[in-house]
């Protein structure tokens, strides 16, 4: 059983604002037939572009039901310019969080919200994605994954399922899925060899390749994100590091070592590296 | 608050029986079987008694036991005995509406380079002997289906499928872990070579199973360790949940036909009560041979995680087959295989009773629901004549 908070069960067996709006300025729609959850957003917005009422209609489970209704409660009284920078992570923090693999109903009301915006405009619906598609199960393109992942500092393909749904279906698309996090990440797209790896590695050489390896490739990748790496010591084939910067105490540290890091220096300079931190 | 259980199929209590049968084996007869010592002999004695026991009520030989720790391990250990031991065959057959634990096993064999057939369901959830009888290749190294789906309670023609698979002289394996108890079974005169029980859907304690060999079948084994089980499965034994599960056997044997009396009647009455009070419902393999016990209905318009938490508040336990419960992107694959559609099938629910539900539990059920159907419809986007789907991506 999920681990819902006390206010998503609030607004799940107490729905607020359910219903339609015979009258409404503008109808979102957005919903996927697959994955069960459909969401129809009504709003009425007054002359000086402000929302005076909203309601919704929801197909979908119990985080799809409160995450409508929370957003439905948040957008009253906003102007249409304030409601379009509700994100998904605004309506998932009104319901004092939503498990994991729940994520996506908060990403509904988002496009919900954004597709009666835009037909308020004049605009048609939302077009299709930009890109190319990645997850063919569930429609997913490379530029909505790679925006879900800038936007919520994604580290996982699991989390990236989680809020774009991308991945939760065949899993065919799980390698191509981890290259976005990691161009993104690190500015990477595919790691490439650039020094050549000796049959052999001396002391030395091996020292050669790791320092050359953190100082041209991983460091600057690290930059990007307002982060660091020294390289502390060398023992064996274990490489001793330590994070600076915005590194320091970031939750994914653990997967930039191990995933970015150390699968890197083992490209570069041999198999047997391992990264700990100092 | 006594809860209303219909979530049999996923688990069910343990039988005061079994319980009071087991509580000494947690105090003071805590003996290894294996022991030279009169605290071990004890053990050994009660492991014998429910091995014999459970042999009765399969209609086997004691010998053509083995004790696992749940339908999973003992599905595991068939497949791949029966692959391992002919390792010059490299085709198994199993169904698209299998268990995970024999679907994924298919799966990462598939992986390994086997080739894998998965045999359909028509609409109703029943499977086609002639698509059994075209798959049979001489490399076929197994057929593996399930005595009854979980989901749908859906009954296999075992006896046909056994008889087509043994002209071809290639091993047959079934889950039966939600048959045992509920139908007639007697392995004198089914032919299967491997067949799995789990004690916890037959209210025995969790973390029991049973995988039935049949005499002379090839096994190999998948737990290696020391000489338990006639060195078929390494591990000492779980004494506490075989001899509970001794004693559930007992009682399943005898509760057969109330199985068939009075709880298929609780069920059709809670079937034909639903059908008549909600609209845009059905029964999923109505028309098939079913489970006595099991109840999988959908409900069009809605999903059903939101329909179990209501319930939940009433008290009443049952399942659903919707995405939104397992945590998965897509409905169960069950009702997918049966081509139920997307709309109901996220819409499904399953009660699956047992002996120890009541007509006042049934009742309780057709008070409750339907208002809760009708709740969640009101804030449906989608309407009986006007469902309105053209704006929804069905992929």
């Amino acid at each position: 059983m999920w681990e819902y908070t006390d206010k998503l069960k609030e607004h799940f067996l107490n729905p607020k604002n359910s219903g339609t709006i015979d009258d409404a300025d503008a109808v979102g729609e957005v919903g996927s037939l697959s994955c069960g959850d459909a969401l129809r957003l009504f709003l009425k917005i007054d002359d000086e572009g402000r929302i005076e009422d909203a309601k919704f209609q929801t197909f979908g489970c119990a985080s799809a039901i409160a995450s409508s209704s929370v957003l439905t409660e948040m957008v009253k009284g906003m102007t249409v310019e304030e409601a379009e920078k509700v994100t998904n992570k605004d309506i998932a923090e009104a319901l004092g969080g939503l498990p994991k693999e729940k994520m996506h109903c908060s990403v509904m009301g988002q496009e919900a919200l954004e597709d009666a915006i835009r037909r308020y405009r004049g605009l048609d619906a939302v077009p299709a994605p930009e890109g190319e598609i990645v997850c063919k199960c569930f429609g997913v393109t490379d530029v909505q994954i790679k925006h879900a992942v800038v936007e919520n500092k994604l580290t996982t393909v699991e989390e990236v399922t989680n809020f774009t749904k991308a991945g939760g279906g065949c899993e065919d698309c799980h390698g191509r899925i981890k290259e976005l996090i990691d161009e993104i990440r690190f500015g990477v797209t595919e790691l490439k060899p650039v020094i050549e790896k000796p049959a052999k590695l001396t002391n030395i050489k091996r020292f050669q390749l790791v320092t050359q390896t953190i100082d041209e490739e991983i460091r600057p990748a690290l930059h990007k994100d307002g982060g660091d790496i020294e390289l502390i010591d060398i023992e064996g084939t274990v490489v001793i590091v330590s994070l600076r910067g915005a590194c320091v105490g970031c939750p994914s540290s653990g997967v930039t070592l191990k995933d970015f890091v150390e699968r890197r220096l083992k490209e570069t300079v041999e198999d047997a590296i391992t990264v700990r931190e100092a | 608050m006594r809860p209303v259980y219909l979530d049999n199929n996923a688990t069910t209590m343990v039988a005061p029986e079994v319980r009071e049968a087991i509580l000494p084996l947690l105090e003071d007869e805590y003996g290894n079987p294996s022991s030279m010592h009169g605290l071990g002999g004890r053990s050994g004695k009660l492991l014998s008694e429910a091995r014999e026991k459970i042999a009765a009520g399969l209609g086997c030989s004691p010998s053509e036991i083995i004790f696992t720790s749940c339908g999973t391990e003992g599905d595991n250990t068939a497949i791949h005995s029966a692959i391992e031991s002919q390792p010059d065959k490299k085709h198994i057959i199993t169904t698209r509406v299998e268990h995970p634990a024999v679907l994924n096993v298919a799966k990462h064999l598939e992986r390994k380079g086997y080739d894998i057939t998965l045999l359909g369901v028509d609409s109703e959830g029943r499977m086609d002997l002639d698509q059994l009888r075209d798959s049979i290749r001489p490399d076929t190294a197994l057929v593996s289906v399930m005595y009854a789906n979980n989901e749908s309670g859906v009954i296999s023609p075992i006896e046909e499928m056994v008889e087509i698979t043994k002209e071809r002289g290639v091993l047959f394996h079934t889950d039966a872990v939600q048959a045992v108890g509920k139908i007639p079974l007697d392995l004198k005169k089914l032919a299967v070579d491997y067949l799995v029980l789990s004690g916890h859907k037959i209210h025995a304690p969790k973390g029991v199973g049973v995988l039935f060999l049949r005499r002379n079948t090839p096994f190999r084994p998948f737990m290696l360790g020391g000489h338990q089980e006639l060195g078929r499965r390494g591990g000492t034994e779980n004494i506490p949940g075989i001899v509970g599960l001794g004693v559930a056997m007992d009682l399943a044997v005898n509760h057969i036909e109330e199985e068939n009396t009075r709880v298929r009647a609780m069920r059709d009455r809670l079937e034909k009560g639903l059908m008549a009070t909600i609209p845009d419902a059905m029964v999923n393999g109505f028309e098939a041979s079913r489970l006595p016990n099991t109840l999988s209905i959908a409900f069009k318009y809605i999903e059903g995680e939101a329909m179990l938490l209501l319930l939940d508040q009433f008290g009443i336990c049952a399942s659903s087959g919707s995405a939104c419960t397992s945590g998965s992107l897509e409905p169960s694959h069950v009702l997918r295989a049966m081509g139920v559609p997307f709309t109901y099938a996220h819409g499904s629910l399953r009660f699956s009773l047992s002996v120890y539900n009541t007509d006042e539990d049934i009742d309780l059920v057709l008070k409750e629901l339907p208002p809760i159907i009708s709740r969640l419809r009101e804030f449906s986007p989608f309407r009986r004549g006007d469902e309105g789907l053209d704006w929804v991506e069905d992929h």
